[in-house]
Parts: C-alpha cells; structure tokens; sequence
C-alpha cells in the first residue's frame, strides 16, 4: 500500500513539475520576449567559437557587425510597422531607391552632399507616407500596399538610375563617410554601425517611455480598443510608416557606405531580410508585441548564423535553409507564447 | 416638491437616429438623476445601444436635445463626450491586452514628466502613472491585484471589466456608462463587478447601465429606463415592478405603466 502511494505521488510530482516548468518558461518568455532570442544569439556564439576558433576573433565579430547594419536599420522601421500589426514589404525598395536619389542629386544634379543627403532622406520620408496614406485612407492591407509601392519604387530604381551603378569615389566624401571605421583593438567600428545603434538607442526609447510609443503598442493590440480609448489609431499608423521610410533612407545612406557605391542591382532580398530579422527577435507579426531590441538581436543572429556556418565550412546554400528554419521555430514559439493564460 | 428642482445630469429630449429608411431611435427620451444607477434595458433593436452612442458621442443624433447639468451639449465624437465629463466602458472593454494595468488606464491621456525631461524628451511620468493607478484601483476595492505592471492579458475577465470601470470612474467627472458590463462573466465575478458599480454610485458618479441581464438590474438599479421600438415607453423602479412585469412592458405582451419611476412622480 504505502509503496504505491509513494509511487505515485511521486509520479504526480514529476507530472506536476514538468508542467509547471513549461508554464513557467511560457510566462518568462511572455513577460520578456527578448529572451528567447538572447539565448539563441549566445548560444550561436558559443557553439560557432567552438567550431571555428577564428569567430570569436575580434576583426571576425566586426565584421558581422557591419554585414549587419543595413538589415538592422531597415529591421528597426520594420518593427514598428509589425507591431502595428502591418507588414512592409517596399523596405529595402525604399532604402536603394533613396541612395540611387541621393547618388544621382550629387553627381548628376551637382548638389552640395548635404542637400542630396538630406533630400534623400526626405524622398524616403514621403515614400514611407505614401505607404502609411495607403494604408490609412484608402484602408488597404499594408501586405497589398507595399507590395504595389515595392514594384513601383524598383521600377523607378532602374529609371532614375539608368540601371547604372554611381561608384563611391565619384561622390563626395561625406556620402560613403558610413563605410569608415574607428578601430577599437581589432574591432573595427564603422560609422554606420554607430549610426544604426544611436536610432536603436532613440527608438528605444520612443516607444517605451513616451505615449507615442504607448499608442504604437495598443494600436497594434487592438486597433478598435485603442480608437475607443481615445486614441487616433489613423495617425499612429501614418506616423510609423512616415517614420520608417526615414530610417530606410538612413539605411539606403549606410548601404552606400557599405557598398562604397549607390546600385540598383542591389537589395532584393534586403526586404524579406528585414522581416526575418524583426520575427527572429520575438516581435509578433499579429502586432503590439515585441520590441526594437529584439530585433537588434535578431539582426545578429542572422549575421552570426551566416558568417558562423560560413568559417564552419558549411556551404553557403545551407544558411539560407538555417535561418528559413529559424524563422518557423520563432514564430512556432510566438503562438505558443501567445497562447499564455493568467 | 423639492424634488421637483433637482436637475438631471444628463437629459436627453426626442432624439432620433436613422440609417436610411431604418428608424432606430424614434424620438426617445432619457433622464439621469444625481448619485442613482438607472438601467436601460430592451429587446433587441429597441434602439439601446444606439440610444447610448448618441449620449456618449459615438453616434450623431438627426434631431433632438441633450442637456448635461441642464446645459445644452452636441458631441461630435466620443472625445468630446469623454472631455464634457461622460465616459464609456464598451462590451468590447476598449482595454490593450499587451499593455499592463497603469498603462490602461492613462492610455490616451498619458501624463508626462514635469520640465523639459515631459515637454523636450516627452518622457511619461511612469511613476506618479502607476501611483495614482494603484489608488485609483484600491479606491474602488480592486486590491486583488498583486502588481499594477502587470498586462491586463494576463487578468481574468471580471479584473480586466474592473480595470475599464476604474478608468471610468477615474476620469469620469458626470457619469459613467456601461455597456453590459457583467455579460461575459461568471456568478462570483458578476457579483463582484455589481459591487464595483454600487461603488462608483456611491462615490457620488451616476451610472446608466445596459443590460440584458434581468436578475443584475434588478439588483442594482435605483431606476429602469425600459426601450422598446426606438422609445422610452416607460421607466419603473425595482420595487414598484417585477422582473416579468419588466420583460412583459419590454416585449410589448403588457401595456406600459403610467408611472414613469421619476422621484418627483411617487409619493
């Protein structure tokens, strides 16, 4: 008698303990959705050190860092986008359209670099408020939306550029300035890259300590609860599309000094990139979860996979399947965090 | 006869709404009396929730008078309802699940940090926010909540339904509505919401309250606005009727009654 009740509470224990871990794992993950990803990012690392000792290598995690930096740039305005619930698909259209704009309004247009910068900026500004008008006014699917403007803007592309490539060294100086370095040891740190973190930095901060950042949240909750509480969800939203065509063209002003050129050949796959980024680091593509950080780290994770399995001597076919799987297990992981009951 | 003098917070005259050829109030009525809770209750498309919209803004009434504190208003949106002193708690509680509990009850109305750290950097007094949401909640006897930073995802229905009340109350300077509020609730959880409302009664705020649940007006209405067909046909008090008296003047299967359940009519 007294041994099958010890049995069995014991199997009870264990039942019960084995829930309740992956409850509590549930909770943690939605209380911090940086986590999960954390722990990919640090674990990647380690297991890619392990392989190839040259990874950990200063000059090797800077140079990841700057394959990085576009992707994250364009990543950061796409989060915001995603946690509106949207999706924009004309990121990195915007993004290489912008820098063929700005390349173009300096050597053809023979603008002083500061004007064709921010001219640049400026075009990429209202190409994000096309997008968020779209969406706003005429109530279309931002899928729908960006799809149309990402065909529109790659056309204009080959237009306005003559499908030529303006080489960095025809351009004044200060337009390929984000493709420089200051060396930290061995880790080079490029101008971009300290670009692109100030706007994490900034982004941040926007959208957890200021009401704006509150409205962007609630809006991408539930759009009809945030209209009821007083909130003008039409504005929130044009104002993250406008915003994130802003830091496109930053990021299309990085890429040039990535590329040390300004091509329309480039960046196809930039706008898929910068959503695979933004799932990887546990935004929900359901909107009002998820943060900038993450995305920084799901930035690094596709760059850490790439370059890792790379110096792994895995060939390079391979990292496009890793990082699809990647994607499947996060937003695998996003349902199941969703489904958290209090 | 002094009764005679008390002016109602909220007063509406005659109001009509049509959607087409639609009629969906047809001229209706609506007293509120200071510090009661008046249920509003109707078969369906008797013109309640429209009814509510149009005292709470969301909707424009074609024709017809609405007075709060005996002064004529016209809302345009539920802004201007909600910035004349009249807040709404929807069916649809109006809650973002993601945000926590202090951040609910601010959000529209977030307030930011004092000097240039609120008006440069427009940083939200995340401090005094969840403070004044702790006291706001405690008020109201909602200490059952262990952390106010907590995402009102993660709350049952009836603590996330107190946390829309709250921020009514909060924010409510004339009166509260709300939209079934103890619809999607169990028994204990009900009963808990019905105290939260006697409440906020209590504190001196006004309550209309829609409900189909006949067993919960009963209970807790000082008077019953019935709505049938786009009117008031007639208002009752839970003493002077019935809860099948009710539902009968409510369906049409009995005549509606003379009294009307205003204070100045009994005695």
């Amino acid at each position: 008698m007294s041994t099958s009740t010890g049995a069995s509470t014991a199997a009870d224990f264990d039942v019960r303990r084995h829930d309740s871990f992956g409850l509590r794992l549930q909770h943690a993950l939605h209380a911090n959705p940086v986590l999960g990803p954390l722990a990919v990012l640090i674990l990647a690392i380690i297991a890619f050190s392990i392989v190839n000792t040259r990874f950990f290598a200063a000059a090797n995690l800077s140079l990841v860092l700057l394959q990085v930096t576009v992707i994250a740039t364009l990543a950061l305005g796409q989060t915001m986008i995603i946690l509106t619930a949207g999706i924009d698909l004309s990121a990195g259209a915007i993004a290489v359209f912008s820098s063929i704009l700005m390349a173009q309004f300096c050597v053809k247009a023979g603008m002083p670099a500061v004007l064709a910068l921010l001219l640049g900026f400026a075009c990429g500004t209202a190409m994000g408020a096309l997008n968020g008008m779209l969406v706003t006014r005429i109530k279309l699917p931002p899928f729908i939306v960006t799809l149309g403007t990402l065909t529109i803007f790659f056309s204009l592309n080959s237009v306005v550029s003559n499908s030529e490539t303006v080489r960095g060294t025809d351009m004044p100086s200060l337009m390929t300035w984000t493709g420089e370095a200051i060396a930290i040891g061995n880790f080079q740190l490029s101008y971009g890259s300290i670009i692109m973190l100030l706007l994490f930095g900034f982004f941040f901060y926007a959208l957890s300590r200021t009401a704006w950042g509150k409205h962007v949240y609630a809006t991408g909750d539930d759009v009809e609860a945030a209209r009821l509480a007083g909130i003008r969800t039409g504005r929130v939203l044009f104002s993250v599309y406008t915003v994130a065509g802003l830091l496109y063209a930053v990021g299309g002003w990085i890429l040039i000094g990535r590329l040390a050129s300004a091509s329309p050949n480039v960046g196809t796959e930039y706008n898929l990139d910068s959503i695979t980024a933004v799932v990887l680091g546990g935004t929900s593509l359901f909107g009002g979860r998820g943060g900038v950080i993450g995305t920084l780290i799901g930035a690094l994770i596709v760059g850490v996979f790439r370059n890792g399995l790379q110096l792994a001597g895995v060939e390079v076919v391979w990292q496009g399947f890793a990082i699809g799987t990647l994607v499947l297990v996060a937003v695998s992981l996003d349902q199941w965090i969703r489904k958290v009951k209090g | 006869m002094t009764t005679q003098t008390v002016v109602p917070v909220l007063e509406a005259k005659g109001l009509t709404k049509r959607y087409g050829r639609v009629v969906a109030i047809d001229g209706s009525d609506l007293e509120l009396m200071p510090g009661e809770i008046l249920a509003v209750i109707g078969d369906n498309g008797a013109g309640k929730s429209s009814l509510i919209k149009a005292l709470s803004g969301a909707v424009i009434p074609d024709s017809g008078e609405i007075r709060l504190d005996g002064e004529p208003v016209a809302f345009r949106n539920p802004m201007e309802a909600r910035a004349a002193g009249i807040e709404t708690v929807y069916q649809t509680l109006a809650v973002a699940p993601g945000l926590d509990i202090a951040d609910n009850l601010f959000l529209g109305r977030e307030q930011r940090r004092a000097g240039p750290l609120g008006s440069v950097f427009r940083m939200l007094d995340r401090k005094h926010m969840r403070s004044e949401a702790a006291r706001h909640m405690s008020e109201l006897g909602v200490a059952t909540l262990q952390n106010i930073g907590q995402a009102v995802e993660s709350l049952s229905g009836g603590q996330r339904q107190a946390v829309a009340v709250a921020r009514a109350a909060a924010f409510g300077s004339k009166l509260v509505i709300l939209d079934e509020p103890t619809a999607a609730l169990g028994v204990k959880e009900s009963n808990r919401v019905l105290q939260l409302i006697r409440d906020v009664r209590d504190r001196g705020l006004p309550v209309i309250l829609i409900s189909h649940n006949m067993p919960h007006v009963f209970e807790i209405a000082d008077r019953i606005h019935i709505q049938r067909l786009g009117r008031r046909i007639a208002v009752i008090t839970p003493s002077s009727h019935s809860m099948s008296d009710a539902v009968a003047i409510m369906t049409g299967a009995a005549p509606a009654p003379d009294s009307t359940g205003y204070p100045q009519d009994e005695g």
